[in-house]
């Protein structure tokens, strides 16, 4: 195995990763809108990505993009190629059903459905018949909180209601769905804006576990956030990717000026 | 002056006062010497409350107690002998009474003056009843002379009775606007007067209506005890023969048929059911689709369209039933060899069950677009299809609303009357052939209430037992349908 990286102060330079996604000239009109604008970025492997920019700069655009979660918006077009090892999910003959099995997505409000904790991460084996028995189903499930870091907390009300549980349990459950189905790339869309700090501190702790096993892609306002958890981070601004690299290349020496001004708080 | 003329009279007092006030506000402002604490338009309302309002009520007042007053004095001024008489014999007398009254104003005073020596003796009662048949009163025999005293008293306490009130109205209008007028500076605080006495008309609007349903319970209830005094209630809730015997109705003759309520509620309940059974999954798909695969463009122009069904008027249903659909039903049936009633329960039930999709749909559909879009989209984040989001996230979050929508559709059922008079028949049979007709509790009262009629007799007071359960069971269904409605919507609130 790689061998890791010091926790507190991400060294992305120790580890290389093969290419997991990537996009090439990606553009997204919601209507008139041009809303991204020729994004291509190359996403590694195990590890973390942050995408950081201010308000309305295209980054959740972009994520939603990478399970085609844009689908669902009836006027939204999405151009370019997006590849994910090596097949381009925007290829006609791509079951969108089978992609966002790989590429589970975590949204910024915890949204677990009104079902118990334990159907809840039942939920995605079922819909793709991952089990074949209720032994297996249950071996899934407690991986899945398992890995979540939710499991000690849970595993003695499994059948209490998914929504009774506090905002960043809630959150972690959405973790633990996304990890059921067993996919390749996580989508995190603000996972932490509707927490408080310590729940935050959790999650983030998390992301840095579950980087070992997956490609993780985090949107985040926070700076901070993205400096603790990522090592690679891409700078958006008015639907342009301004700016990729190491994470700690883009805060302590940022090549663009926008990015610089955006990092000191200049503007955003 | 007549109530009507009246209140005509206190409207255009309020409007003078209301376009006084505004003047006169106006002027305060242009003064300038002090800030008018409330806009020029509440000081108007203002004076035209104050104008209004006390006129008003004491003019209500009166109305209501007038009647009830004179008439009270003119009984007690009657002879012993006529207050001895037993209650029906009395209220013919009152009829008479009033019939001498109405016709004593429509005479020339030439002829008023032959009844007022009738009325103090010194013509005969003969005399009277000639000048007023002359004028279109026509009476069956000559008046007693103290019932020409009566009607003549009568209609001078009245005549008395209106110059009294309005010259009260007119002093009361006026005293009002004077006062208010008084008051009025520029820290009057108009506004908040207004809007208390507007939040207090708001509260008495809302008051209406829950009194009326006291009143409407408090009514079947009384007539319902009358009936089970001649009735059993046990016979009435658990006879399975419904069979009243109108031939040997008659003052109090219980000998009277038979009045079992199983019959009608089973064939309520039945229809009822038939009509949910088309009603709910048409509803329900119509309403999975139109929220959630239909396009923008179909959804406008769909959406109104079912609901054009509910603006139906349910005797248009009935007709229909009646006329189209029972004879084909009857006829198709022939044609497949089974035996359908041209008015059954599946008639019924079937136009029933289409009158209620619009009702389903339409509550089901808001429901359904109330499911958070995080919750579908959290599904196809983890590789859902739109179908598997459909039915295992979205109607299972929106289940307890869809129950309550149910619910609300089912006691809809239970109470409606028009469709099923024409089209379920009135055969009270305890049956489970859904092709043969049946009969439900509101055909019944329908039934039991229609031609002439005595209200004493237990044949026609069954009514308002039925309609008392009717009421007590939809209001059941109501307050459980509301509870369940309620509890889902706490739950994304």
């Amino acid at each position: 195995m790689l061998k890791m990286p010091n926790l507190e102060i991400h060294q992305p330079d120790a580890v290389k990763h093969d290419t997991k996604v990537s996009a090439q000239d990606v553009n997204v009109y919601y209507g008139e809108k041009h809303a991204l604008q020729n994004v291509s970025v190359n996403i590694p492997d195990r590890s973390v990505m942050a995408f950081i920019g201010p308000s309305g700069c295209g980054k959740s655009t972009f994520l939603r993009c990478i399970n085609r979660m844009n689908d669902t918006i009836p006027i939204a077009k999405v151009t370019g190629k997006i590849i994910i090892d090596n097949q381009d999910i925007y290829d006609p003959s791509l079951d969108v059903v089978q992609l966002r099995a790989r590429v589970g997505m975590v949204f910024q409000k915890p949204n677990p459905f009104p079902k118990s904790i334990y159907e809840n991460v039942a939920y995605g084996p079922r819909i793709h018949g991952l089990s074949h028995s209720k032994a297996d189903l249950d071996e899934i499930v407690n991986a899945s909180l398992e890995k979540a870091g939710l499991w000690k907390e849970v595993k003695d009300r499994l059948n209490d209601p998914g929504t009774g549980l506090s905002g960043g349990q809630q959150q972690r459950l959405c973790i633990a769905r996304a990890i059921a189905v067993n996919p390749e790339v996580i989508l995190m869309d603000e996972p932490c804006s509707a927490l408080d700090p310590i729940a935050t501190a959790k999650i983030e702790e998390l992301i840095d576990e579950l980087r070992q096993n997956y490609c993780i892609i985090i949107v985040t306002h926070s700076m901070q956030q993205a400096a603790r958890v990522s090592q690679r981070t891409a700078f958006f601004h008015l639907g342009t990717l301004v700016e990729e690299g190491n994470t700690t290349d883009i805060f302590t020496n940022p090549k663009d000026q926008r990015t610089q001004d955006y990092i000191t708080g200049r503007f955003g | 002056m007549s109530t009507s003329v009246l209140l005509l009279g206190l409207l255009v007092a309020a409007l003078l006062a209301f376009g006084l006030g505004l003047s006169r506000a106006n002027a305060l402002a242009k003064k300038g010497d002090a800030h008018l604490h409330s806009r020029a338009g509440y000081y108007g309302t203002y004076l035209a409350l104050w104008t209004l309002l006390p006129a008003l009520i004491v003019l209500g007042i009166w109305s209501a107690a007038e009647a009830p007053i004179i008439r009270g004095v003119v009984s007690a001024g009657l002879p012993e002998n006529v207050k001895a008489l037993t209650p029906a014999e009395q209220s013919l007398i009152v009829g008479r009474i009033n019939s001498v009254a109405r016709g004593l104003p429509r005479l020339t005073p030439e002829e008023f003056e032959t009844v007022r020596k009738v009325r103090y003796g010194f013509t005969t009662p003969a005399e009277a009843q000639r000048v007023l048949q002359e004028r279109g009163t026509v009476l069956g025999s000559a008046p007693e002379p103290y019932v020409i005293a009566a009607a003549y008293d009568q209609v001078e306490l009245q005549q008395r009775s209106r110059t009294m009130l309005t010259a009260l109205i007119a002093a009361l209008a006026l005293g009002g606007f004077a006062y208010a007028n008084w008051r009025m500076s520029p820290t009057l605080r108009a506004r908040n007067t207004v809007e208390a006495i507007v939040l207090t008309g708001l509260f008495l609007a809302s008051t209406v209506a829950i009194l009326t349903t006291v009143g409407i319970v408090f009514s079947m209830l009384f007539e319902a005890i009358h009936f089970f005094q001649s009735v059993s209630p046990l016979s009435f809730f658990f006879g399975t023969t419904w069979d009243p015997r109108f031939s040997a109705a008659g003052g109090g003759s219980n000998t009277s048929g038979q009045f079992g309520l199983i019959p009608l509620l089973w064939g309520t309940l039945y229809i009822s059911i038939v009509a949910l059974l088309v009603a709910v999954p048409v509803g329900l798909f119509s309403a999975i689709y139109m929220s959630e695969y239909a396009s923008r463009s179909i959804r406008t122009v769909a959406k109104p369209l079912l609901e054009i069904l509910a603006g139906i008027p349910t005797i248009v249903y009935g007709l229909f039933a009646l006329i189209t659909f029972g004879p084909f039903l009857r006829d198709m049936g022939a044609h497949i060899g089974f035996e359908i009633s041209a008015t059954s329960v599946l008639t019924a039930g079937l136009i029933m069950g289409v009158m209620l999709i619009p009702f389903v749909s339409s509550l089901s559909d808001d429901i359904i677009n109330a499911v958070p879009q995080s919750l579908r989209e959290g599904s196809y984040g983890l590789g859902a299809t739109q179908s598997e989001t459909i039915r295992r996230v979205v109607l299972p979050a929106a289940l307890p609303g869809i129950v309550g929508a149910i619910l609300l559709a089912a006691s809809r059922a239970i109470g409606e009357t028009m469709i099923v008079v024409m089209a379920a028949g009135i055969a009270a049979n305890l049956t489970l052939n859904p092709f043969e007709p049946v009969t439900t509790i509101t055909v019944k009262i329908v039934s039991q209430l229609t031609g002439d009629l005595e209200f004493n007799s237990p044949q026609t007071l069954v009514a308002f037992a039925l309609g008392l359960t009717l009421f007590v069971f939809t209001l059941c269904l109501n307050i459980y349908a509301l509870y369940i409605v309620r509890k889902y919507r706490e739950q994304y609130e």
